[in-house]
């Protein structure tokens, strides 16, 4: 039995069925990630003892003939900016190294009354914040399918976690593409849930208004049944949003228990994604999966969303801005290492700690949003991108009128070689290009593997109306199908 | 294109320590990209409001959220919890450098 390959209702009907414990599914993933997380580098912490009383927890549930939850003895991996009590949170962070999580996420909470195993904490861009993970304050992650490449970032360590077998679900976080471009460069599916759909409690915070929790799994079956046991309203997150929002909303316009038929759909193929600058043999093998599509009775419509261009300065500014004001909070008060000793007064406190503690792209961005909120710049740069944000929205709320999901490419292009771009930071922040759009709509958005270029995944991008997540995931799961 | 007293300035707003190698790379980085964002500018925007919450509408409840003044006993432990990690903390307090001068007279 390949353990490392099985999806969660294999490994449910497995432990069901008595063919292996939890412990022992626990201890396979456990000794795989000692022997080859070497190469790859994903994992920042192995929560050994935790996934061990998690899974004899279940393995005791069985024996005494109890009915255990779908995700009961199911191991997984958790980016190492969400909160699991009592385990290291360090956001691959130096200003956070010896921080223990006082209190679990709330997604992490409802993970454990499914008894799902935690192995571990993935790493990172630090905070977030980085398409490559080459910015974790710890060492960078490597592709697993070439290991001189990034897996992508910011959430790199959990889709390499995914890619590589070393678990079988992994959460991650998107801001600006975060779960959707690394899920792309490493093959494995990975989404973006509409703004509120999860909460964001015991989540660190980089851009609250953009920021979303979500599943990474080698299939879109896995990640739909993770999203179900994750999402749902949440009092201590006042912007999350109940499960049946659009029933409850009498949305009519919208099939509230939707039956899904391939004929009946409507895909959007937005012109502006299909720029100069996109690698030919991704174009070719994004076009061929709408085709596949098309062939199975889906109509394929072109349409325009002409904010387009906005969206990566728009998102820039945004995001900056919430960072610089989000991470305040580490001061050297609150958190942060004794530098205090070493500083005369409270101001050289503050400059110490985070000259100290942040990485260097954490200080361009909190630089950045500090500029973009100063007075003088504030209307110009913040409250003028939040306005054309409202634009680039509307872009969306007018495709959805005529189309059910809107197709695109995750990334212009497969993984780039490590060291490849982290000297220019503008040509970094452009690799977000087709993602940011999304966070900035606060629309769901999956990306799904559908074939190879040169030996390196190609992800496809579907995009769905607000809080249709089933629906875009029951599109992703005919590409579960169709061999790449 | 900013310069060198902008870049200290922010970096103070910020409360960031920069080394001098740093001012000089954030000025160039800082320029290129604030120079990039500028494609925003010329677009109209005296009609249309700001989205800062965008799935705001789906909210049943409206504005702000309340709960119940009340106390919570879970969160004494978690404060308690909290204290413990920050880096310095004295007597249950966390402690923080002299914030107010003695008046001189």
């Amino acid at each position: 039995m390949n353990f490392n390959e099985l999806k969660i209702k294999e490994i449910h009907e497995g432990l069901v069925k008595k063919e292996f414990s939890a412990k022992e599914i626990a201890r396979k993933f456990l000794e795989n990630i000692e022997r080859k997380d070497k190469n790859i580098c994903s994992f920042l912490t192995i929560t050994e003892n935790m996934a061990i009383s998690q899974a004899e927890e279940v393995d005791q549930m069985i024996a005494s003939k109890k009915e255990i939850p779908l995700l009961a003895g199911v191991p997984l991996a958790v980016k190492d900016n969400i909160l699991v009590e009592g385990e290291k949170l360090t956001c691959a962070s130096k200003i956070l190294k010896n921080y223990i999580a006082p209190y679990s996420a709330t997604c992490i909470e409802k993970l454990k009354e499914q008894k799902s195993v935690i192995l571990g904490k993935t790493n990172l861009d630090e905070f977030a914040m980085g398409a490559s993970t080459e910015n974790s304050g710890f060492f960078p992650t490597k592709n697993p399918y070439d290991l001189k490449m990034v897996p992508g970032g910011s959430s790199g360590g959990s889709a390499a976690a995914v890619a590589s077998g070393f678990c079988c679900f992994a959460l991650g976080s998107d801001t600006g593409g975060s779960i959707r471009q690394p899920a792309s460069f490493c093959g494995v599916v990975g989404l973006k849930p509409t703004y509120g759909a999860v909460s964001r409690r015991g989540l660190v915070a980089f851009a609250s208004s953009l920021d979303q929790i979500g599943p990474i799994a080698k299939t879109a079956e896995d990640v739909a049944i993770v999203f179900e046991a994750i999402s749902g309203k949440d009092e201590l997150d006042s912007t999350s949003v109940e499960k049946n929002v659009l029933s409850l909303r009498d949305i009519s316009r919208r099939e509230t228990s939707f039956k899904f038929q391939v004929s009946s759909l409507r895909i959007g193929i937005p012109k502006e994604y299909f720029i100069e600058g996109i690698d030919k043999e991704v174009e070719k093998i994004i076009k061929n999966a709408i085709k596949n599509i098309e062939e199975l009775g889906a109509k394929i419509k072109e349409i325009s969303l002409p904010y387009t261009k906005y969206a990566v300065p728009v998102y820039y500014i945004v995001c900056t801005s919430e960072a610089s004001s989000n991470l305040a909070r580490y001061d050297g008060i609150k958190y942060g290492s004794k530098k205090g000793e070493k500083s005369e007064n409270l101001f050289d406190v503050y400059l110490n700690t985070r000259a100290e503690g942040f990485g260097k792209e954490v200080k361009r961005r909190i630089m950045l949003g500090t500029y973009a909120l100063s007075s003088g710049y504030y209307d110009a740069f913040y409250l003028k991108a939040q306005k054309i944000r409202t634009f680039i929205k509307q872009d969306f709320e007018k495709a959805f009128e005529s189309v059910d999901a809107i197709f695109c490419p995750v990334s212009p292009h497969t993984a780039f070689k490590l060291g490849e771009k982290i000297s220019d930071p503008l040509s970094m922040y452009l690799e977000d290009i087709f993602t940011v759009s999304a966070n900035l709509a606060g629309l769901p958005a999956v990306s799904v593997p559908v074939g190879f270029s040169k030996g390196l995944p190609v992800g496809l991008q579907i995009i769905g109306n607000y809080f249709e997540e089933n629906k875009i995931l029951e599109i992703a799961k005919i590409y579960d199908k169709i061999k790449k | 294109m900013i310069n060198k007293k902008e870049v200290q300035h922010i970096a103070k707003l910020a409360r960031l320590g920069l080394s001098l190698k740093e001012e000089e790379s954030f000025r160039k980085d800082l320029s290129e990209i604030l120079d990039y964002f500028k494609i925003i500018q010329p677009l109209d925007t005296s009609k249309i409001e700001p989205t800062f919450h965008p799935t705001e509408n789906f909210l049943l409840e409206k504005g702000n959220i309340f709960r119940q003044d009340k106390e919570n006993k879970k969160s004494s432990e978690l404060s308690e919890k909290l204290i413990e990690l920050a880096p310095e903390k004295k007597e249950g307090y966390i402690k923080v450098k002299t914030v107010l001068k003695e008046y001189e007279f």
